[in-house]
């Protein structure tokens, strides 16, 4: 356990340590020790290089993200409930439906999305980002069986107290789907953030990309020459990970909770 | 051709265009580039994707015996790299493994010895690594929490059936979140197939990388070439084979599950 631990773990020690280095120490001086400490000198790059678009790039991740996160949860919950509580005609159509979707890539939906997208001519906007985001079939599909493990006596009841069906859903329905849907959002934001091939396909101008595409722009220019140095990389891919951390330690309780709500009856 | 455009078929371009049959298809798999780059991240998926999952079902149920402090912390540990996002990782690695840069070459050299993870031969084991590093805490998460959710009654009764830790494990545990391991592996094939981040990342810093080494990669190259036609038949076939393998898993591990 502590190799698996150690192997999982040496690489972002080493991320870590690299982060705080200025471009000579990072080369020449012990990989996984720290030398001098370059901070805030590297933080003071981020902030005027290319007057700042580092920000530029986190403001565009935080927009897709959140927005993408709290459309397809909300379209998860509604869905999943419906296709959980509800008979319908054409009910395990729909379902398979989503079901085949979730073994359905995005990465290969994407190249369809760009042609579609550049004929009405939303290409390079943040719209061509955030489209394909509001609809998340996995989070349906997991709002599905969240939404099965309410009981029908509980919905049967708030029927015979005379609740419409939207006030059962928000107030019965949403109350314990709760945590699970903590956990679609928090995987949708992560996954958008995370996206990269989407947003690289979609959006051209730097002002539009999100972090991911930004940074690795600056990689790529270490290959063509008029290099970002390597120490300012490694730091802004850094920096672009904190508040994915930040997000999992607060709300750790609520993912785990979210997680493990399907297997217990 | 005897059908013309607006049948809603086939590429559209500005001129008006024909339906063009399965030209394209041919064109795509008759196209080395391609059809090598569906092979390797088949190749690739057969040795790293078993040896992934062992090792998460292995920390998983190790997890879920263990009655010491610490539980918490190796939980954190082995989900840390899938906290982090695929582009950060992979940028990380790219550093990693880069000759001038890489700790792991610079130790070799002061043993004696030479490592390069960038040469054509390496540069698969690279990116399996790559892969693994990022995806184990994952799909552990997944098994881990099957395995939380197993009916206490089922594990005391084996118990008192006389059944060590071992056997628990082996007999009752991994048979009964079988649904979960299978979910991981679907999960993993689709994973495989539609690779691209890593090779193309770990490709700025480590030009051995085959500018198609994986079939999106091989699209993406279409689609910058203006080949827009080729670009989408290269997916629906790359699709076709992620359908076809996803399916046939669960079909497969369907019909063993039934014998049992």
């Amino acid at each position: 356990m502590t190799m698996a631990a150690l192997y999982f773990l040496i690489p972002i020690w080493w991320f870590v340590v690299a982060s705080t280095k200025n471009n000579g120490d990072l080369f020449s001086t012990n990989a996984f020790w720290f030398s001098e400490l370059h901070f805030f000198d590297n933080f003071r790059d981020l902030l005027t290089r290319q007057d700042g678009i580092f920000f530029r790039w986190m403001g565009n991740s935080f927009l897709y993200s959140i927005v993408g996160a709290v459309v397809s949860t909300a379209v998860s919950a509604l869905a999943g409930y419906a296709l959980a509580k509800y008979e319908f005609r054409g009910r395990e159509a729909v379902f398979n439906t989503v079901l085949g979707a979730t073994l359905m890539p995005i990465m290969l939906l994407t190249v369809p999305l760009y042609l579609l997208f550049s004929k009405i001519g939303i290409i390079n906007t943040p719209w061509a980002v955030m489209i394909p985001l509001l609809i998340s079939p996995f989070g349906i599909y997991l709002a599905r069986i969240y939404a099965a493990t309410i009981p029908d006596e509980l919905l049967e009841a708030g029927r015979v107290d005379g609740a419409g069906e939207l006030r059962i859903f928000l107030s019965i329905g949403m109350k314990i789907m709760g945590p699970a849907l903590v956990t679609i959002f928090l995987l949708q934001f992560v996954g958008t953030w995370a996206n990269y091939f989407l947003p690289m396909m979609m959006v051209s101008s730097p002002e539009l990309q999100p972090l991911s595409v930004g940074i690795v722009t600056w990689q790529q220019t270490m290959v063509t020459g008029a290099a970002v140095p390597t120490n300012i990389v490694i730091f802004a891919a850094f920096i672009s990970v904190l508040p994915l951390i930040a997000l999992f330690l607060t709300m750790q309780r609520y993912w785990k909770a979210g997680l493990t709500a399907g297997g217990i009856k | 051709m005897q059908l013309s455009s607006g049948t809603g078929f086939g590429p559209k371009a500005s001129g008006g265009s024909t339906f063009s049959g399965l030209d394209q298809y041919v064109l795509a798999l008759t196209d080395p580039a391609f059809t090598t780059s569906i092979l390797r991240v088949i190749i690739l998926g057969v040795i790293q994707v078993p040896l992934m999952l062992a090792l998460a079902l292995s920390l998983a149920l190790l997890l879920d015996a263990r009655r010491t402090i610490g539980k918490r912390s190796f939980n954190l540990i082995y989900f840390m790299p899938y906290a982090i996002p695929g582009v950060v990782s992979a940028l990380m690695w790219a550093f990693l493994v880069q000759p001038s840069l890489s700790p792991f070459t610079s130790i070799a050299k002061a043993l004696g010895f030479t490592l390069d993870m960038t040469t054509p031969f390496a540069i698969p084991f690279t990116i399996g690594n790559m892969i693994t590093w990022g995806f184990t805490g994952y799909n552990m998460i997944i098994m881990y929490s099957a395995l939380k959710a197993l009916p206490a009654e089922v594990l005391e009764a084996a118990t008192i059936d006389g059944a060590g830790p071992w056997r628990t494990a082996w007999a009752i545990k991994v048979p009964l979140i079988r649904p979960a391991v299978v979910m991981a592996s679907v999960f993993s094939i689709i994973g495989t197939i539609q690779l691209y981040t890593e090779p193309a990342i770990l490709r700025n810093s480590a030009p051995n990388v085959d500018p198609t080494f994986s079939p999106v990669m091989a699209v993406y190259a279409a689609v910058m070439s203006n080949d827009f036609n080729g670009a989408a038949a290269r997916s629906v076939i790359l699709a076709l084979v992620t359908l076809v393998l996803s399916f046939g898993f669960l079909k497969y591990q369907q019909r063993r599950g039934g014998a049992f």
